[in-house]
């Protein structure tokens, strides 16, 4: 692989890792007044897939999107303006972290509805077919969202008519706290399952951004061949509560002995290491990475936080599109 | 100078649909058995697939919640879909995406998508529907801000709302009822829309404002006619568009009659013709004369038996006698009143035979 590329990828994932420590940093100053579902630990899977695209592909997300939002070229900015209910957010403090957008690199939207967003996901693919372009449609989802009915039908309507969509399951292996065992049988899994539906299915190491990033681009190639949907189920591992900054292992729905063999494995710092022992990389560039970043981090803080409320009349804006 | 004929209220759906795929290459028709029915969902959809192709008129998979997600997506990029639900109750598969989703959007995201859906659902009645295929509910989906709900009475209305709604950038849901898919009335050849909310005077009077929705509209101008045989002019608000509901025209009207009465083919609490009543309160309490009217369907689950569905829907005899009540006179029967129902009551006209 391209060793820029290898470098984007992990540049890509701390620049993530930084956002959402510093989102978890500042959240307990209740000043970002909406609920936040961090990804920190599942950074590989938003960067592997997003790193296969286009700029003008598309991607539609879930509650948990802050990483697939910022792979796909979101703006930094607008997140945290959003996040903090400015007007200078993406979608001017009305939606809150679970609403991110940014059209202008394709990112649709995100809806924390389990499963909404994979049919509309599917029908912006059979848009694009209608209006015969050639774009990719990332649909990211859960291992919950599997359990919804929307899945089982967008998965058939995007086998039925072959439609250029990849459907990128991170399995984290918790709806909240229920865990797969109390949701779905052992011996069936998900990707198996996808496949029963006659989707090319396959199934890749979260945890391992070329792993990710390798598969994607296979599915995203046969895509844009016109060749139908793929569905890739990564099992990767959710490190703080479901929702909210904290870590939250003392519940004891998971033990933390999972929580410290997952988190060992670790896709920035594992990542990081080969690229050393690949040569890719050198320890000073690595610091002269993280400094810019969390000076980019830091700025962006700034702006969010010294930008003005929407004004009361933004209330009653925007219920019609004109 | 177009062309107005007398056409059916299916014909004018048809043609509304017609002439929005002719002019707009991105408008597409989806809906189960659209272009399988041989009777073309009630005639509104015949010869649409033959005329425009597989790629424009299609058929779906019995998924009505995931493929209005599909249309929600299709329309976030760039796409005009018209959806068709053969019974509004199949449409209840749908509402997450309908609510959730749809009237949501452009909202929640500040104002940055539109969201050009039109969905058509059809509201049964007659011939043994029952529960589960007869009901009304425009009091939920006209509950919704971000929807726009629209009614058609008129085969004329039937086209330019349809025609208004496809080419508006918001969801719309068109709801027909299937006793007024067969009805005539004059409607121009071409081009023309209604626009989405907007009430119309079907009958101007001085005495009492009758605020009617889609079907008893029908049967409020009957009770007019009848009501006029002893000097009561009744006006008739055919509101046509439930949200947004065209309020300053049922305020005018009130103003000038000082009596209201709401009357709605559905259920009567917290439904459509409750807003009624609470908007003239609001707005218009001190012109008022007499109490204001629901005349509805009572709450409860629509029977199938013709022998007790009769008792439950309201006919022209109930706006009447609702109206005497409010003026201070005598009920009166169905004889008296000279009605003769020249079919059963649970079919609206002759030619409609089951099974449909």
């Amino acid at each position: 692989m391209n060793p820029a590329i290898v470098r984007g990828l992990y540049v890509r994932m701390l620049r993530i890792r930084l956002v959402e420590e510093k989102i978890a940093e500042l959240y307990p100053e209740q000043q970002m007044r909406c609920p936040v579902h961090l990804s920190v630990g599942q950074e590989a899977v938003a960067v592997g897939v997003c790193a296969a695209l286009e700029p003008e592909d598309y991607a539609i997300s879930t509650h948990r999107s802050h990483a697939h939002y910022l792979a796909k070229g979101g703006n930094l900015k607008a997140m945290l303006g959003e996040l903090y209910g400015r007007v200078t957010g993406c979608c001017h403090g009305k939606g809150g972290s679970m609403h991110l957008i940014d059209r202008s690199v394709g990112f649709l939207g995100a809806v924390p509805i389990v499963g909404s967003t994979i049919p509309i996901g599917v029908g912006a693919a059979f848009g694009t077919v209608l209006r015969k372009e050639h774009r990719v449609t990332i649909v990211f989802l859960g291992d919950g969202a599997t359990e919804e009915g929307v899945f089982h039908e967008a998965v058939n309507f995007a086998v039925l008519k072959r439609l250029p969509v990849i459907f990128v399951c991170e399995n984290n292996f918790f709806s909240v706290y229920s865990s797969l065992a109390v949701r779905q049988p052992p011996i069936r899994k998900i990707y198996e399952l996808a496949r029963g539906y006659g989707l090319d299915s396959h199934q890749g190491d979260g945890n391992d951004v070329e792993a990710v990033y390798g598969l994607a681009k296979a599915a995203v190639e046969k895509a844009r061949r016109g060749d139908g949907p793929t569905f890739l189920e990564f099992k990767t591992y959710r490190w703080r509560e479901h929702c909210g900054p904290y870590y939250d292992n003392h519940l004891g729905y998971r033990s933390e002995r999972e929580f410290e063999e997952w988190k060992a494995r670790c896709p920035i710092a594992r990542f990081k290491q080969q690229l050393l022992q690949r040569e890719l990389i050198t320890k000073q560039d690595l610091d002269g990475i993280e400094a810019s970043l969390a000076a980019e981090v830091e700025e962006a803080v700034a702006f969010a936080k010294s930008s003005p409320f929407p004004e009361p009349q933004l209330l009653e804006e925007h219920l019609y599109a004109s | 100078m177009s062309t107005t004929r007398d056409l059916r209220f299916f014909q004018a759906i048809n043609e509304a649909t017609d002439l929005c795929l002719a002019r707009d290459p991105s408008v597409y028709l989806i809906g189960l058995h659209v272009p399988a029915d041989p009777k073309g969902v009630f005639g509104t959809t015949l010869g649409l697939q033959k005329k425009y192709g597989p790629d424009r008129v299609m058929d779906m998979p019995t998924s009505e919640n995931g493929m209005t997600g599909v249309a929600i997506g299709s329309a976030l990029v760039g796409m005009r879909p018209i959806m068709v639900h053969q019974r509004i109750e199949f449409a209840l598969l749908a509402v997450e995406q309908i609510i959730n989703q749809a009237a949501n959007w452009h909202y929640m995201f500040g104002g940055q998508d539109a969201m050009p859906l039109v969905i058509r659902m059809m509201i049964g009645r007659g011939w043994g529907q029952g529960p589960q295929h007869s009901q009304s509910l425009q009091a939920m989906f006209a509950h919704v801000p971000g929807l726009k709900v629209v009614m058609p009475a008129t085969p004329y209305d039937a086209k330019g709302l349809l025609i208004a709604a496809v080419e508006d950038n918001n969801p719309v849901i068109y709801l027909e009822h299937r006793w007024l898919h067969n009805i005539f009335g004059p409607v121009p050849e071409g081009h023309y829309t209604v626009p989405l909310g907007k009430a119309r005077t079907a009958r101007p009077g001085r005495d009492i404002t009758i605020v009617a929705t889609s079907y008893m509209v029908l049967e409020s101008l009957r009770a007019a006619d009848l009501l006029a045989r002893d000097g009561i002019e009744a006006e008739v608000v055919d509101v046509r568009s439930l949200r947004p509901l065209d309020t300053g025209h049922i305020i005018e009207s009130v103003h000038r009659t000082g009596r209201l009465m709401a009357v709605d083919g559905a259920w009567r609490s917290l439904g459509f013709a409750a807003e009624v009543l609470a908007l003239v309160a609001e707005r218009a309490y001190g012109t008022l004369r007499a109490s204001p009217k629901r005349v509805t369907f009572p709450d409860l689950p629509s029977p199938s038996t013709p022998a007790l569905a009769q008792h439950f829907y309201p006919r022209a005899v109930h706006i009447v006698n609702g109206v005497r009540t409010m003026m201070g006179l005598q009920e009166v029967t169905e004889e008296q009143l000279g009605i003769q129902h020249e079919t059963p009551l649970d079919v609206p006209d002759k030619a409609f035979t089951g099974p449909f």
